[in-house]
């Protein structure tokens, strides 16, 4: 009864997997297919500026896109949860404002928060959520959003960049170690989508924790801050682990968002592995090259994911 | 668990700082959806960027009827055909998901054979993979099945790939019927199908909702497959045919946001009212079910 699941699994996932990671060292870069093995040429070009330095800055990107995202789901969803743990009226209502994101398509995101960050023009004058700061006095904050093609890096003439140089590590003081700003934008958008997500795994986690524990503290002492810095929050360290599991293997392989907000941006400021992926093997055709990025997808997703499929399966079978 | 009370005296002001936190949040989450509404409530007159942000001036339900007939003159294409394929696509491929993942979920909860728990993180790894890992021998091998470029091809690439999931839900909702129920039957004689049929079948209907919501917002709201796997405008599903409209310039904003708010309508009708099974899905997917 099993067996249809498991062929299908083991061709279309596994299978295809291999035919993936094999045709990564081809040398496949039209329609007809082209199996000569070229060995790790198409990988060592992706990690070399030449002929395109576009995989490095979309790594640039990723992490500081998976950084920030992380970080902000898991503040943010920690903060409402503990807001809501604090009994109050109108809670599911809350609940579902923060939750119904979730429910929603990345494209749907992408195309509202588009409309939303749009900066406006000389021209048009301000839009968007600049309009809107303009409108309550705060008009200082209003910027280029993902129109930025800003990337914050150590100046190479700056003394640490000098310094860098001499010993040879003139690279860290590049715009490829660097943050794209104009990937803040598609943050907060992934944000919005997203925290409810780690706020309903915090909410869970603190109902989970017995009454007793917190009132034996307060009658030992504690202050309410110090309840939860010693009690609370290491006991929903393992959420917290499943939360950046869960998160960091979205935001590794986050592709509607970027399609349809902002696209690969000014100079690829906001552009990310897996539409780099898709752009140059269903639109340049180069299929090898697609096969090498895609297999590099797979291996970091694989180092996040598999100790922790491990880890449950280990701890489910002690039970 | 039930909500506990705390025993803490409540404090004026601190009551006051935890509902000014709770509405500044909520007014962030419901930001993209007030625009949502003012820009698709007004008429073609009423858009302008520098007003973008004032109410429309009352209920224009134009945008909404550009959004989903399209408008000939303009050579805009309305969403009301790729809604259709959504639905065409997304409740078939539900149905077959939830049965094939039921199907799993029974033979890998109660009858334990050897190298079955070895085979099912395998099949699980399935739900974290990156599908851009997948979509070139993916597209080759449709081809050659003729099931490129329809519904039919998305559907099976749909419940394919949704074997993991589904799987993994029904595994943990079966895990928790007493083994004694199958054991009994056993000795009446029932086999597998017969127990699945007879014993399982009946009592499983919460694990068939929570599925069933789950994989039918996934695939509603899928664009990656949709994208790879269908190349005409007339068999696409609405996310990408909205993500087509919203990359083309002739499309006015309040039509893009009108077609923005038809596109996530079902999923959220879904979460309003199944909510609760929503949730629990939710939970599911991140293992700890």
């Amino acid at each position: 009864m099993l067996a249809p699941s498991v062929i299908a699994i083991a061709i279309f996932v596994y299978g295809f997997i291999g035919f993936t990671g094999f045709s990564s060292f081809t040398k496949w870069g039209s329609l007809t297919p082209d199996f000569t093995w070229v060995g790790l040429r198409n990988y060592e070009r992706l990690f070399s500026t030449i002929p395109s330095d576009r995989f490095i800055i979309d790594l640039r990107n990723t992490v500081t896109f998976t950084v920030l995202f992380l970080i902000a789901c898991i503040v943010l969803g920690f903060l409402l949860a503990v807001l809501l743990d604090q009994r109050v009226k109108g809670e599911g209502i809350f609940r579902g404002v923060f939750l119904f994101p979730m429910a929603i398509s990345f494209i749907v995101t992408g195309v509202v928060w588009r409309w939303l960050l749009n900066p406006g023009t000389l021209q048009t004058g301000s839009s968007g959520v600049n309009l809107l700061f303009e409108k309550v006095g705060l008009g200082f904050l209003r910027w280029g959003w993902f129109t930025d093609p800003t990337i914050w890096h150590i100046p190479p003439e700056s003394g640490l960049g000098q310094f860098l140089t001499g010993i040879g590590l003139d690279w860290v003081a590049s715009p490829y170690v660097g943050v794209s700003v104009a990937m803040f934008s598609v943050v907060i958008a992934a944000t919005w989508q997203m925290s409810g997500y780690t706020m309903a795994m915090f909410l869970a986690g603190l109902r989970g924790i017995p009454e007793e524990l917190r009132e034996a503290a307060r009658v030992d002492g504690a202050s309410e801050i110090q309840i939860y810095r010693l009690i609370i929050i290491p006991l929903l360290r393992p959420i917290t682990l499943s939360a950046v599991i869960v998160l960091g293997h979205i935001s590794l392989k986050i592709f509607d968002l970027v399609v349809s907000m902002t696209g690969p941006g000014p100079a690829f400021a906001t552009d990310v592995p897996a539409f780099y992926m898709w752009d140059t093997t269903f639109r340049g055709n180069n299929f090898a090259v697609g096969a090498a990025i895609a297999t590099i997808l797979l291996v970091s997703v694989a180092v996040l994911v598999v100790p922790y499929l491990i880890n449950t399966m280990r701890t489910e079978a002690e039970l | 668990m039930t909500t506990q009370a705390h025993a803490r005296q409540p404090i004026r002001w601190s009551r006051v700082l935890i509902y000014a936190a709770l509405f500044l949040a909520a007014a962030f989450y419901l930001l993209p959806v007030y625009m949502l509404f003012i820009t698709g409530m007004k008429s073609f007159q009423e858009v302008n960027l520098s007003r973008m942000w004032d109410l429309p001036t009352g209920f224009h339900f134009d945008s909404f009827i550009t959004a989903w007939f399209g408008s000939e003159k303009e050579g805009i294409t309305g969403l009301s055909g790729n809604f259709m394929n959504s639905i065409y696509l997304a409740i078939p491929a539900t149905l077959f998901s939830a049965i094939l993942g039921s199907l799993n979920g029974y033979v890998l909860a109660k009858w334990k054979f050897r190298g079955s728990n070895v085979l099912f993180p395998l099949m699980l790894f399935g739900m974290f993979i990156p599908y851009q890992s997948i979509l070139i021998p993916l597209v080759q091998v449709l081809k050659n099945i003729s099931l490129y470029g329809s519904i039919q091809g998305l559907i099976f690439v749909h419940v394919v790939y949704g074997i993991p999931i589904t799987t993994l839900i029904f595994r943990n909702y079966f895990a928790e019927i007493p083994t004694e129920l199958i054991e009994a039957s056993k000795i009446d004689g029932a086999g597998i199908l017969g127990i699945y049929r007879y014993i399982l079948l009946p009592i499983s209907l919460p694990g068939f909702v929570v599925v069933m919501i789950w994989q039918f917002q996934s695939i509603w709201n899928d664009f990656l497959f949709g994208v790879i796997v269908t190349s005409r405008p007339a068999v696409q599903p609405i996310t990408v045919a909205l993500n087509n409209m919203a990359g083309s310039y002739i499309v006015q904003w309040n039509v893009q946001m009108a077609g923005a708010l038809l596109a996530a309508l079902p999923t959220l009708l879904v979460f309003v009212f199944l909510g609760r099974y929503f949730m629990r899905g939710l939970l599911a997917g991140s293992l700890k079910g």
